[in-house]
């Protein structure tokens, strides 16, 4: 139907006064893509999303929707829609008044609207809620009222600016999975913004990590995960923990650094690095092992003697901060495989222990 | 004794207004503070309260109750010069409110949305009119009048009087910016994610203004405009200014009376213009209550 992307962001940038927003961000969006952008407050991604749906001209660069350049296109002539974090729906109109507000403004005749705006009400299961009031209905209803009023217009696009913000944790990852299921079955390419990382690890067939304007990395949820390129992403999703030191040896696509202690350390490079240049290990609690010292073995990439120094027991894990030196501490995260009480099955704080990591479990990145 | 308790609870619920003295002791601050309430209600709506009672005595100086009438209701309608007042009083408010909404809520809205030059400027003269003393509001509008009268003359050679117009214009100097205020405090509530909702589904601006915009703000441009009426019925020393020969005003013929005495038919034209007045003031609030 359409050739190449859904959406095309080319070098597109946005000035505020003399801050860059946005600052050179191109991006290619596929048809039919779940794609979030995510990032912390202020980082460009809602701006991105504005400048997408109109609200906001670029001041450099390329925006096209379907091959058309939309740069300096109205919001009311843009083949998208938008689900507002706050919902914006008119207070003043019934919960039906809503939903066809589009439709009336395109001059759909009056028949075919009615039977569209029940469609968009039984896909978001609100049927019987045509004449309510937007005040009368709770907030994960209003959620829903706004997605029926963005999609009833089939739009090429549909965006949504962190539409799950104001909800509750349970009702989040219901509407998280009813999300991503809508999509699946209208087939509309949706771009989300979010700054919740697990959120966008759910959803999103891509994601693209921004952070003070620009695009860091744009891959799927288990590329931004366990392939970061840079210390940002890497602490930005999930949990990390930074080890640095200076370029030793480089190979192919491993690298090892050295601590200031001393430590030599392997891991994985996304990103080709130079010798002699300072480097961060990046290494989840999740990817280390704790041994005791005399199971240590030579096939592990580094062995790092630690003292256990905590130990935190929440259920399906046990989480442990050991101590490598006087200046830092690791976490450790151990799945409880094992079903018992007895004490001694755990390690114990003061315990003498190595963290033992094979070298793909670790990553070697640079800025 | 297990049915006590809640009729106990909605006994104190209906005389909430009353101190509770349940609770606790009664202390000396809960009674001083009852009493300065009692006193400061009395003082506030005490001679009102008189005004309206006198306007139904049969005493014939409306001091002394004699008997109840409402003599003084039919002889204030039947009197001609007082109904001309009461009816270009009512012209004048008219006309002063629809000119000063229009232009109170096109004012609050470019103050409210747009940046433009000498935005500062306007936004420090729009209150003028609110905080200065009226009677300076008025010799200004009177000298202003007189020099634009003056240059009409020499231009045209016509000779223009002070008349209904002159009253209307001034009106509309003060009530602009009563407009203005209170149009303003409802645009501040106004989301302008609505708009940008409504453009994003299709609207153009004119249809996102006529569709969202003043439906959402009207409860406050109602309200202004009631105030500006309210402010416009019951206004003096602008109107006795800027009021010419044979062009009364119902406050001015009021004050006129009185200067030769004190009648309950006086009593009567104020209880009524009282009443106009509430009832305008309890409208305005509940229509901005509605939102």
């Amino acid at each position: 139907m359409h050739k190449g992307y859904a959406i095309e962001l080319a070098n597109v940038v946005k000035r505020f006064g003399e801050v860059a927003a946005v600052d050179h961000v191109t991006l290619q969006i596929h048809d039919g893509e779940f794609f979030s952008l995510l990032g912390p407050s202020g980082c460009g991604k809602t701006t991105t999303l504005r400048m997408i749906a109109g609200f906001e001209y670029p001041s450099g660069g390329e925006l096209m929707i379907h091959g058309r350049p939309m740069a300096t296109v109205p919001p009311h002539h843009r083949p998208v829609n938008t689900v507002f974090q706050s919902y914006a729906l008119f207070p003043h109109m019934t919960v039906a008044q809503n939903v066809a507000f589009g439709l009336k403004m395109k001059r759909v005749p009056r028949a075919e609207l009615g039977a569209r705006v029940q469609a968009a009400l039984d896909m978001v299961r609100l049927a019987g809620f045509a004449e309510r009031y937007p005040r009368q209905m709770s907030g994960g209803q209003q959620q829903r009222v706004a997605l029926a009023r963005a999609l009833v217009n089939q739009p090429e696009v549909l965006l949504l600016d962190e539409p799950l913000g104001a909800l509750d944790q349970k009702l989040r990852k219901e509407m998280q999975l009813e999300l991503k299921s809508l999509q699946h079955r209208v087939g509309i390419t949706f771009i989300f913004v979010t700054h919740d990382q697990e959120e966008a690890l759910t959803m999103s067939d891509r994601i693209a990590v921004m952070n003070q304007g620009k695009v860091l990395q744009v891959g799927t949820p288990t590329e931004i995960y366990e392939r970061p390129t840079c210390k940002f992403v890497a602490d930005f999703i999930g949990e990390t923990n930074f080890i640095e030191g200076t370029v030793v040896e480089q190979s192919d696509e491993y690298a090892t650094i050295q601590t200031p202690d001393g430590l030599q350390l392997r891991g994985y490079t996304p990103r080709p690095v130079n010798l002699g240049e300072a480097a961060t290990l990046s290494l989840r609690p999740e990817k280390a092992r704790l041994v005791l010292p005399s199971h240590a073995r030579p096939e592990d990439a580094f062995t790092m003697p630690v003292h256990v120094e905590m130990i935190t027991y929440i259920g399906s894990d046990t989480r442990i901060t050991v101590r490598l030196n006087e200046r830092r501490t690791l976490d450790v995260w151990e799945q409880n495989t094992l079903s018992t009480l007895d004490r001694n099955a755990y390690w114990q704080p003061g315990e003498a222990a190595v963290l033992v990591c094979p070298p793909a479990n670790a990553l070697v990145l640079t800025e | 004794m297990i049915e006590a308790q809640p009729q106990n609870k909605r006994a104190q619920r209906a005389a909430s207004w009353w101190p509770r003295f349940n609770s606790g002791a009664l202390t000396w601050g809960r009674l001083t503070l009852t009493l300065h309430a009692f006193l400061m209600y009395l003082f506030l709506y005490g001679p009102i309260f008189v005004l309206v009672v006198f306007s139904f005595t049969r005493d014939e100086f409306g001091v002394r109750w004699t008997g109840f009438t409402l003599e003084w209701y039919v002889r204030m309608f039947a009197n001609d010069r007082l109904m001309g007042a009461a009816g270009n009083t009512l012209y004048v408010a008219f006309v002063s409110t629809v000119v000063s909404t229009i232009f109170g809520t096109l004012l609050a809205l470019a103050m409210e949305r747009h940046r433009f030059r000498g935005r500062t400027g306007v936004d420090a003269v729009i209150y003028l009119p609110v905080v200065i003393p009226e009677i300076a509001m008025a010799v200004s509008l009177l000298a202003f009048s007189a020099l634009v009268l003056e240059f009409i003359r020499v231009v045209t050679g016509e000779v223009v009087r002070r008349s209904l117009v002159t009253v209307i214009i001034g009106h509309i100097a003060f009530s602009i910016s009563f407009v203005t205020i209170v149009v303003r405090a409802s645009l501040k509530h106004f989301d302008r994610r609505l708009e940008e909702a409504a453009r994003d589904l299709g609207a153009n601006s004119w249809q996102t203004f006529w569709r969202i915009t003043f439906p959402m703000i009207l409860p406050g441009i109602l309200g202004g405009a009631l105030l500006a009426f309210t402010l416009s019925l019951d206004n003096f020393i602008i109107s006795l200014f800027l009021s010419g020969p044979g062009t009364s005003l119902l406050p001015v013929e009021v004050y006129n009376k009185v200067r030769r005495a004190v009648t309950p038919e006086i009593n009567a034209i104020s209880t009524l213009m009282l009443a106009v007045s509430i009832t305008l003031v309890v409208l305005s609030q509940l229509v901005q209550r509605r939102r």
